[in-house]
């Protein structure tokens, strides 16, 4: 069975300079899409991306990769909408590039659809009552 | 067959008076036809929910002991500096002041994350709030320092009065330069990439009322969640802006001065924003009952999306330098639409201010009127209208 998960893969400083993506790809039959990347020798760094491939080979894949010490997250929980905090203005809906926030024309209440969302984080200073937060 | 508002207000208290929103109103009266809806229909109610940056509270704190003369003194409210202009144990926070150490722009866009609106907010919810104060000495108030933790449950008064509130219209921003811009208006593509409005439309106070004929001085609205008064005119209230023919502004034209106890408001209607890389503000509730006098009135509420055009400016070069052109006018269907097209180009627009909130907020008051709990007041005095010949005017500096 095929599987595409969007991950959020954390790399502690010290391995950030393993070619653990390519192994990852290489041995275990795996196709990605990167979305979005922040690497730098000797820091912290992280990679949010769309893996793809058999559940069996999937599941070896983020076995090894977790053993290399990668911590994985999944990206659906990246960034949240505090409902308390938003009054459905819409000043999001222009600034997200992957039109994860949708607006319903009749209520004109705007939803936040977590799937198509890739965590870059424009709405979250766009946001006039701050009501996205940024969770890892 | 006019009505008058003590007639309405007598239906009130029976539990008899027939309420709608500005939004049903529509559709009533083209079911029922305006003479049968003028006489039915005996209150509409309106909303609005945005960003509206000229608004403040004044808090009376209570003396401390020894006594402190907070006025010509400097006072912060968690951080954010309030005026201090008035006697000694009155201050004012504006919504858009901010801490003394807040980076601002220096690095630019700022983030602006805590302001005067926030504290406006925080207080209104009942969070306690640290006071700190310096003030010089007299004889009669010796003290010259002071550090506590308030809450607006224990202060004598605390009050919201906005100078300037419910934009009659307003304008759609856009950026016709070739770098995103960080305004009061949001953050604008380059090249005009997407544009912003901020107006409730067919829901707003004044677009019901567009002449002022029943929204006056001293008429009760809904303010904050609490009830409030409209108190002047607002500034820069311009109600020689251009009209459309059925009397509804083109630009952005009346205003209104509210005033309401704070002590009674509620958080959920007035949020504190961050704009950034142009600093905080407060977005306030406000609604208004229009009493269907007469079928004009009852005409004037029946005004739809599509009646309503707005300005769109460019905020890049138009705006900043007080030049007058305007690229083009959209009317509120369009910019609800989700894009209007300028220029052969489709551009993405959204909205500052929420439609959803505004219409929370006008069914509030319709079920608040419906229950006898909120009646309606008598203008003491009219609003400047057309007739008075203001035309808005601009700084020219001079030595």
């Amino acid at each position: 069975m095929k599987v595409a998960r969007r991950v959020v893969l954390h790399f502690p400083s010290r391995i950030v300079e393993q070619p653990l993506i390519y192994n990852l790809i290489k041995n275990y039959d795996l196709s990605f899409n990167i979305l979005k990347a922040s690497i730098i020798p000797n820091q912290e760094g992280y990679v949010v991306l769309e893996l793809s491939g058999e559940q069996d080979k999937y599941d070896q894949g983020i076995k090894y990769i977790t053993s290399a010490g990668v911590k994985i997250e999944s990206l659906s929980h990246s960034v949240l909408r505090n409902e308390d905090r938003c009054t459905n203005c819409g000043a999001c809906i222009t600034i997200c590039p992957t039109r994860a926030f949708i607006l319903d024309p009749k209520t004109r209440m705007v939803s936040f659809d977590n799937n198509r969302c890739v965590a870059c984080g424009l709405c979250i200073k766009a946001c006039p009552p701050r009501a996205m937060e940024l969770h890892f | 067959m006019a009505k008058s508002i003590s007639e309405i207000n007598l239906k009130i208290k029976q539990g008899k008076a027939v309420v709608a929103t500005a939004e049903e109103i529509i559709n009533i009266a083209r079911d029922k036809g305006l003479a049968r809806t003028a006489r039915e229909v005996d209150v509409v109610t309106t909303g609005t929910f945005g960003p509206m940056c000229s608004s403040g509270a004044y808090l009376n704190m209570g003396h401390s002991k020894p006594r402190i003369k907070l006025g010509g003194g400097k006072v912060y409210l968690n951080d954010v500096p309030a005026y201090t202009g008035f006697a000694a144990a009155d201050i004012m926070i504006g919504a858009n002041a901010l801490p003394d150490d807040d980076p601002r722009n220096r690095v630019h866009p700022g983030e602006f994350n805590y302001g005067g609106g926030h504290v406006i907010e925080e207080l209104v919810g009942g969070k306690d709030v640290r006071l700190v104060a310096s003030a010089y000495g007299t004889d009669c108030y010796p003290r010259k320092q002071l550090e506590t933790l308030i809450n607006i449950k224990d202060v004598n008064e605390a009050v919201l009065f906005n100078p300037r509130n419910a934009y009659q219209n307003y304008n759609v921003a856009v950026n016709v330069s070739d770098k995103t811009i960080y305004t009061y208006m949001g953050i604008l593509k380059p090249r005009m990439g997407n544009a912003n409005y901020c107006s409730a439309g067919q829901l707003s106070p004044l677009l019901n009322d567009p002449y002022y004929k029943t929204i006056g001085i001293g008429t009760r609205i809904f303010l904050g969640g609490g009830t409030g008064y409209v108190a002047w005119n607002g500034t820069q209230h311009n109600p020689s802006a251009p009209r459309t023919e059925n009397g509804v502004p083109k630009r952005g034209a009346g205003t209104l001065a509210v005033i309401g106890n704070l002590k009674h408001m509620s958080p959920r209607w007035l949020v504190g924003i961050s704009m950034l890389g142009y600093g905080v503000t407060l977005a306030v509730g406000i609604g208004v009952p229009i009493p269907i006098l007469d079928e004009e009135i009852l005409r004037y509420t029946l005004v739809t999306d599509a009646d309503i055009l707005a300005p769109v400016i460019d905020y890049s070069k138009t705006y900043p330098q007080r030049e007058p052109d305007v690229l083009a006018e959209v009317s509120y269907a369009e910019l609800k639409s989700g894009s209007f097209k300028l220029q052969s180009k489709d551009i993405p627009c959204t909205s500052l201010s929420s439609y959803p909130r505004a219409l929370e907020i006008a069914t509030t008051l319709k079920e608040w009127i419906i229950s006898g709990r909120f009646l309606l007041s008598e203008p003491v005095a009219s609003l400047p209208g057309i007739e008075a010949g203001i035309t808005l005017k601009l700084l020219n500096e001079r030595c």
